[in-house]
């Protein structure tokens, strides 16, 4: 009889507008490695957050069972102190401060007198044993690669007496030996007794390590596969992960592309602002003709937020070359200001943080990138500029009071608009959308599905950044494939499928090679 | 309900009204003597002046200047020094040139600090504490640690002296002074200018209204507006007749007025006063709307050292000298006042009719204190309680709900 040491049962978690987990079921059992997979937004992070209790008990509904108890957790700790220890993304280590430290942070130590350094830095040395990790616990974390510090991570984890061990997407910033290393890590662990939750895109290496597989997909789960046998079929995760029906959830649009280009893109190379010497964008060409909706796929971190960020007057990384050309013409963008001039409007995916003043109306954060369109002489004509921001929250249906109402009390949808308001009235040929619906409601985004459909029987062009494939099936002309920076496929609508954009994002991906062969994934029509 | 929000809108308004009050009683009086009256003005000047400029760094993110009190120092000596050297040769010329070279001199040091900070990149308060000390131990090094007098006669006309039209302001009458009467001039023409503003200002008002209705436009409710205008004219005519009780409108007044119209016209008519709120508010979303971020702060701390040079001027002629301490923790006054006004600690809201009530609070607040004859040090604990006051109801009234 299997030993199940954690059940989440009929788990619902509600945000604002959005259901992220609609009952949600997830057992795992003692000692093995269960994997998590689905898309972005599927709802894999949420599922742990609630198990670990990031969202307090009460924040959702359902019932979570772990060594038979039913657990309440309000807290980070609480899960914790049960042995639940879970390893985000972004690596949550001080670089300033020395491994042993780091391990001990909010867990310290304690002598008579303040902290025991001895101690520290020999339980430390322990653990950091355990997981392999040679150097000196004093060394400051900075100055380890990622691999490592993945490994502190881990023995931190190790520190706390970890039974239940999540890892988000571990190995998504190591390169193939670390990835390799970290993997045969879990499964010596696994040996030893300790079970493991693992978030991964990267399939050959799930298929690697994982026992069983459970499918998430638009906050539900879909199966769970066995994978004792270490005979998964890629293509069949695949489709489980993007299997979703399509209805008319797009409106309808007469295509009308225009052979004159919008935009073209040539040799786009951008490196990191901070880590210099890293590649982000990878000589990337591309074009947008007028009239037509261009997609861009790729999981978080492909680079698209980037490529769109340091077209847009280098608002992103050093470095950059390539040529651009709007309208035909090449032009150099040095500042926003001159992006703006030349045609050009980003629509930020931060909305909240990059995109509105969310202290100030509707109407001040229309105008905000084009004032000089309601000033004479550099003085506000307040009546032209209500007027404009009338005019954009009667087009776009923005639901408010008044466009004297502060940003910051509106919905998100309706926050988006504000945004979208903002770069119409830039008057812009070539929008650049930045994940425009993320986190708001069906209706909302089928109102802006439908404003895109207008600009581009404008003849103007469309960009779309979109982590949802289906959208982006729905709505584009063409999609572009973008992964690790590069771009790594260009299909029409017509031939564009989840399972094709999928395969090509997998494929390229540089994962483990451990089967010594090509991943295996088949393309299908 | 509706009380309440008037309440909260006008808190630092009435807090103005009761602490007036308060001293008026507690001093007897003798604070609404012509002559407290006019030095409340005179004694301040410097403060709403300076308030003015701090306002706009503090739109940015909450960002102070704390070297302005040094660079008060420094524009004041430099020019002390250059009046007494008479360089020109002509008292007029000295003082003119005196004015413009000061002038000059404060904008280079808003200049510098406003690259550094919006250019380079360094944190404010670091570079204005580095500027606190550099310009004070600059200006002590041109004074060579004396008091250095100011007698330049046009130089004081031009920032201390009164308002006084021949024929009206300068025949004596005979007025109830100190309990017995006495031969005093008084200066008509204060009056006569605070009844005409205040005309203006009510046919402004409705002026506003006919062509609001003109165009359609919804109209705000009558009779809130007519209120405060009408309070506001009243105040003014009588503040105004006090001046004409002593000596008139001073000239000082005139050049703190002309500061307060420009700044509150930048903050809230002109497209630049917009990008002072927008960097404060969301400073990334404001980059990214394509204004120049760095310039923002550049123009806000050039404006800010302008107007302390300004101040320094003011300051020099209404003590009459300059010495090493000339301008010490001004800039607190004037950081005070933002907060006490109603400017957020997080930036991206102020206004400048909001930091000139809270510099009068805070002036009246110093001179009442004075009047009575209160403590200098007891001065300071009021001071700092009526500061934190201010801020911990501007934290918990508007950050509350948003970060809750």
């Amino acid at each position: 009889m299997a030993d199940t040491i954690l059940s989440m049962r009929n788990i619902v978690k509600e945000f604002p507008g959005v259901r992220a987990l609609d009952n949600v079921n997830l057992e795992v059992e003692r000692g093995e490695i269960h994997a998590l997979v689905g898309e972005n937004g599927a709802g894999k992070s949420t599922l742990m957050n609630v198990l670990s209790g990031i969202y307090p008990y009460g924040s959702y509904s359902g019932e979570i069972y772990y060594e038979g108890q039913e657990c309440r957790f309000h807290t980070l700790n609480d899960s914790e102190s049960r042995g639940i220890v879970i390893i985000h993304q972004e690596l949550a280590l001080i670089p300033e401060l020395s491994i042993g430290e780091n391990m001990f942070l909010g867990n310290e130590r304690k002598g008579r007198f303040g902290i025991d350094w001895d101690r520290t830095f020999h339980e430390a040395s322990e653990h950091m044993q355990q997981v392999g990790l040679k150097d000196e616990p004093t060394t400051l974390i900075k100055d380890i690669g990622t691999g490592k510090q993945q490994l502190v991570e881990i023995a931190k984890a190790l520190s706390k007496n970890v039974k239940l061990l999540i890892l988000d997407e571990p190995t998504s910033s190591l390169n193939e030996e670390d990835s390799r290393m970290l993997l045969n890590l879990l499964l010596r662990f696994k040996q030893q007794g300790m079970t493991c939750i693992i978030i991964s895109h990267k399939l050959n290496e799930i298929a690697y390590v994982a026992d069983r597989i459970t499918i998430l997909r638009d906050g539900a789960t879909i199966e769970t596969i066995d994978n004792t046998g270490r005979d998964i079929d890629e293509d069949r995760i695949i489709r489980g992960m993007v299997g979703r029906e399509m209805s008319d959830r797009y409106p309808a649009r007469e295509h009308h592309i225009s052979s004159e280009v919008g935009m073209s893109v040539q040799n786009w190379s951008v490196y990191h602002p901070v880590y210099t010497e890293k590649k982000v964008v990878d000589n990337v060409s591309f074009n947008v003709h007028r009239g037509e909706i261009v997609g861009f796929s790729g999981l978080q971190g492909a680079g698209r937020t980037e490529l769109a960020m340091s077209i847009f007057g280098h608002a992103y990384g050093v470095n950059i070359s390539g040529t651009l050309e709007i309208g035909g013409k090449p032009v150099r963008l040095h500042t926003e200001r001159d992006a703006i001039e030349a045609g050009l409007a980003y629509v930020t995916e931060d909305r909240k943080g990059n995109g509105l003043v969310l202290g100030e109306s509707i109407a001040r954060n229309t105008t905000l990138a084009r004032l000089e369109k309601v000033c004479s002489h550099g003085i506000v004509d307040t009546v032209a500029e209500s007027e404009a921001a009338e005019t954009y929250k009667n087009l776009l249906r923005t639901k408010t009071p008044s466009i004297h109402q502060l940003v910051g009390n509106l919905s998100g949808g309706n926050q988006q608009k504000v945004l979208l308001s903002k770069w119409m009235f830039a008057d812009p040929e070539v929008l650049i959308l930045d994940e425009p619906t993320r986190g708001i409601d069906v209706g909302a985004k089928y109102e802006i599905y439908c404003f895109m459909n207008d600009l581009v029987a404008q003849g103007k062009s469309v960009i779309m950044i979109s982590s949802e494939m289906p959208e982006l099936l729905g709505m584009c002309d063409r999609i572009y494939v973008m992964n690790e920076g590069r771009l790594v496929a260009e299909m029409t609508a017509a031939e564009a499928t989840q399972e094709r954009i999928m395969a090509a994002i997998l494929r390229s991906q540089g994962g483990v090679d451990l089967s010594g062969s090509e991943p295996r994934v088949n393309l299908k029509k | 309900m509706k009380a309440k929000a008037l309440m909260k809108k006008y808190t630092m308004v009435i807090a103005l009204v009761v602490v007036f009050i308060l001293f008026a009683i507690l001093t007897s009086g003798r604070l609404l003597l012509p002559q407290n009256l006019s030095n409340l003005l005179l004694q301040n000047a410097y403060v709403l002046v300076m308030a003015c400029g701090m306002l706009l760094c503090i739109l940015t993110g909450g960002n102070i200047d704390l070297s302005i009190g040094s660079t008060v120092c420094l524009v004041g000596a430099i020019s002390a020094v250059l009046l007494k050297s008479n360089f020109a040769g002509d008292p007029t010329a000295t003082a003119l040139l005196v004015i413009l070279i000061g002038l000059a001199l404060a904008i280079l040091i808003g200049m510098w600090q406003g690259f550094l900070i919006g250019y380079v990149h360094i944190p404010p308060f670091i570079c204005t504490l580095a500027g606190m000390f550099l310009f004070r131990g600059i200006g002590r090094a041109i004074l060579d640690s004396k008091t250095v007098a100011i007698s330049n006669r046009p130089f004081l006309n031009i920032f201390g002296s009164y308002i006084s039209i021949p024929g009206l302001d300068d025949i004596e009458r005979i007025v109830e002074l100190k309990g017995r009467p006495q031969n005093q001039p008084i200066a008509y023409s204060a009056l006569i200018i605070g009844i005409l503003v205040a005309v203006f200002l009510v046919a402004r008002f409705f002026m506003s209204r006919a062509n609001k209705s003109k165009k359609g436009y919804k109209l705000d409710p009558l009779v809130p507006g007519l209120v405060r205008t009408l309070v506001i004219s009243a105040l003014l005519i009588y503040y105004t007749w006090k001046l004409a009780n002593y000596k008139g409108i001073p000239v000082m007044a005139i050049w703190v007025v002309a500061v307060v119209l420009i700044y509150n016209f930048i903050t809230s008519k002109t497209a630049l006063g917009r990008y002072f709120y927008a960097v404060g508010g969301n400073e990334k979303a404001t980059k990214l709307s394509g204004i120049d971020t760095r310039r923002v702060y550049f123009l806000a701390y050039t404006s800010m050292s302008m107007l302390a040079g300004l101040a320094g001027m003011l300051v020099a002629t209404r003590v009459g000298s300059v010495n090493g301490d000339t301008g010490n923790a001004f800039e607190m006054d004037a950081i005070g006042s933002c907060f006490i006004g109603g400017a957020s600690a997080y930036g991206g809201s102020g206004t400048v009719s909001g930091i000139m009530v809270g510099a009068i609070l805070l002036g009246i607040i110093n001179q009442g204190m004075s009047i009575i004859g209160l403590d200098n040090n007891w001065q300071y604990v009021v001071k700092g309680a009526v500061l934190l006051a201010a801020v911990v109801f501007d934290v918990v009234s508007n950050h509350k709900k948003g970060k809750g």
